[in-house]
């Protein structure tokens, strides 16, 4: 593949990954929606967003008007290849067409990058191991304001420095977000390593399917219980009463100092758009 | 499901209730962060917002041939606009908040002071909002703002909602 051709299939999976939900999240979505109890909020909320998904997908628009942060995670194979300058390129091609919004603002005088491209924008990571494949996420920034980072003990929540503590902070995260993150959720979450491995750990989470488990059984029978917990809060879809509170918890563990013990919650809105292509 | 139409009076609004479903049709205007600061700052807004509805919106709107399409149009999260709402209620005679998310204790008793009510629009829900767009009037503040922060006139048809916080004091939240 030539760089035009690189450049071409970045900007269509752009497209793709902007206006096509990935199926084990539509087929999460269509699950609550059949549970759902007839005439409620959350049967209309489901409706709609499973209506929406379908429309957005047919017309290949964006599903959700908060194309967000673009964050493209990049096997090591394609280092020097997919360069950051091509995926910029890609960016531009594809804001152009409507594909994602002009989104990106600077912060100091608040002017728009009409390109979607500044210092920083869009996000590049090169996966060590990651051979490849070109996975992209979009994050919107409704969802993002959720996202949230504790440091145990917290006395306000009762919660110490053990697995009972880090499942009061993550349930007290999902209490935060009713009504604002766009239910039901996803929760990607880092327990240990420092304040910016927290964040990024836990974002990653995001990018494993629904059905998956962690591999520790610690963490993975801690993934259930709060999945289950959270479903039982009854904040439900959009906030409006009633399940699914969350559809996945994706847990990752990272070993931290002895003076810290951060505990990080990547809150995802019911539009987790990721897609990955393999170059 | 309960047809609201252009122009929102008083009366009509005030016999919603939280929870009940509604199906909006006729004029909406969107604004949101930096068009509510404009406001709070004394600026002229430059629209007639009474008996109308303001859309907390930043939509995809691209220009082709000369004409304005919503391409994506769902709602932004409404709680940044606290600060602001109530008095833009009080004073502009908004009838209809859209937005996502609720909103706090002064929206809550502007609106029932005014006869106004919040609705929650599915967040999210780009696509099928923007399909409710049956034109774009015009659009204000375009430079000032940026195409997401400005303040879009929509024709909409059958756009819908929850009422999540009515004129009786009553909030979904």
């Amino acid at each position: 593949m030539d760089s035009r051709e690189i450049a071409a299939a970045l900007e269509e999976l752009i497209v793709r990954t902007s206006s096509s939900l990935p199926e084990d999240v539509e087929e999460a979505l269509a699950r609550a929606r059949a549970n759902a109890a007839a005439d409620s909020s959350a049967a209309l909320v489901l409706q709609t967003i499973l209506d929406n998904i379908a429309l957005a997908r047919r017309l290949g628009t964006p599903l959700c008007q908060d194309t967000g942060t673009l964050a493209f995670y990049i096997g090591d194979a394609l280092r020097g290849v997919v360069t950051p300058a091509l995926v910029r390129e890609a960016v531009a091609a594809a804001t152009a067409r409507g594909a994602l919004r002009k989104n990106c603002i600077d912060s100091i005088d608040g002017t728009s990058y009409d390109s979607n491209c500044a210092a920083g924008a869009p996000v590049v990571h090169y996966v060590e191991g990651g051979g490849r494949r070109v996975t992209l996420l979009l994050k919107g920034g409704g969802s993002e304001n959720m996202s949230r980072q504790y440091s145990l003990p917290d006395a306000a929540l009762g919660a110490g420095r053990d697995l009972a503590g880090v499942r009061a902070a993550i349930l007290d995260a999902v209490s935060r977000a009713k009504g604002y993150g766009c239910a039901p959720g996803i929760l990607g979450v880092c327990i240990g390593g420092d304040r910016a491995t927290g964040f990024e750990v836990a974002k990653e989470q995001l990018l494993r399917p629904l059905g998956d488990a962690a591999q520790d059984p610690r963490l993975a029978a801690l993934e259930s219980d709060i999945l289950e917990s959270a479903n039982a809060l009854g904040i439900g879809p959009m906030g409006l009463g009633g399940a699914p509170t969350l559809l996945g918890v994706k847990l990752a563990a990272r070993a931290r100092l002895p003076a810290s013990y951060f505990v990080t919650v990547a809150y995802m809105c019911w539009a987790c758009r990721r897609r990955s292509i393999e170059l | 499901m309960i047809s609201l139409a252009y122009p929102f009076d008083e009366k009509t609004v005030r016999a919603l209730h939280a929870g009940d479903g509604v199906s909006i049709s006729g004029p909406l205007h969107t604004g949101r962060d930096k068009f509510h600061k404009w406001f709070a700052d004394g600026k002229p807004l430059g629209i007639d917002l009474r008996d109308g509805a303001l859309y907390h919106c930043g939509p995809v709107v691209v220009r082709e041939g000369g004409v304005w399409r919503v391409v994506a149009a769902g709602p932004t999260t409404s709680i940044r606009e606290e600060p602001y709402e109530a008095a833009l209620i009080r004073e502009c005679g908004v009838r209809l908040v859209i937005g996502k998310g609720g909103m706090g204790e002064a929206t809550r008793a502007a609106l029932a002071e005014c006869g106004a009510v919040y609705i929650q629009a599915v967040g999210g829900a780009a696509a099928i909002y923007a399909a409710t767009v049956r034109s774009v009037e015009g659009v204000d503040f375009l430079d000032e703002f940026g195409a997401a922060e400005a303040c879009w006139h929509f024709t909409v048809e059958d756009f819908r909602g929850v009422v999540a916080m009515d004129s009786h004091g009553a909030s979904l939240f």
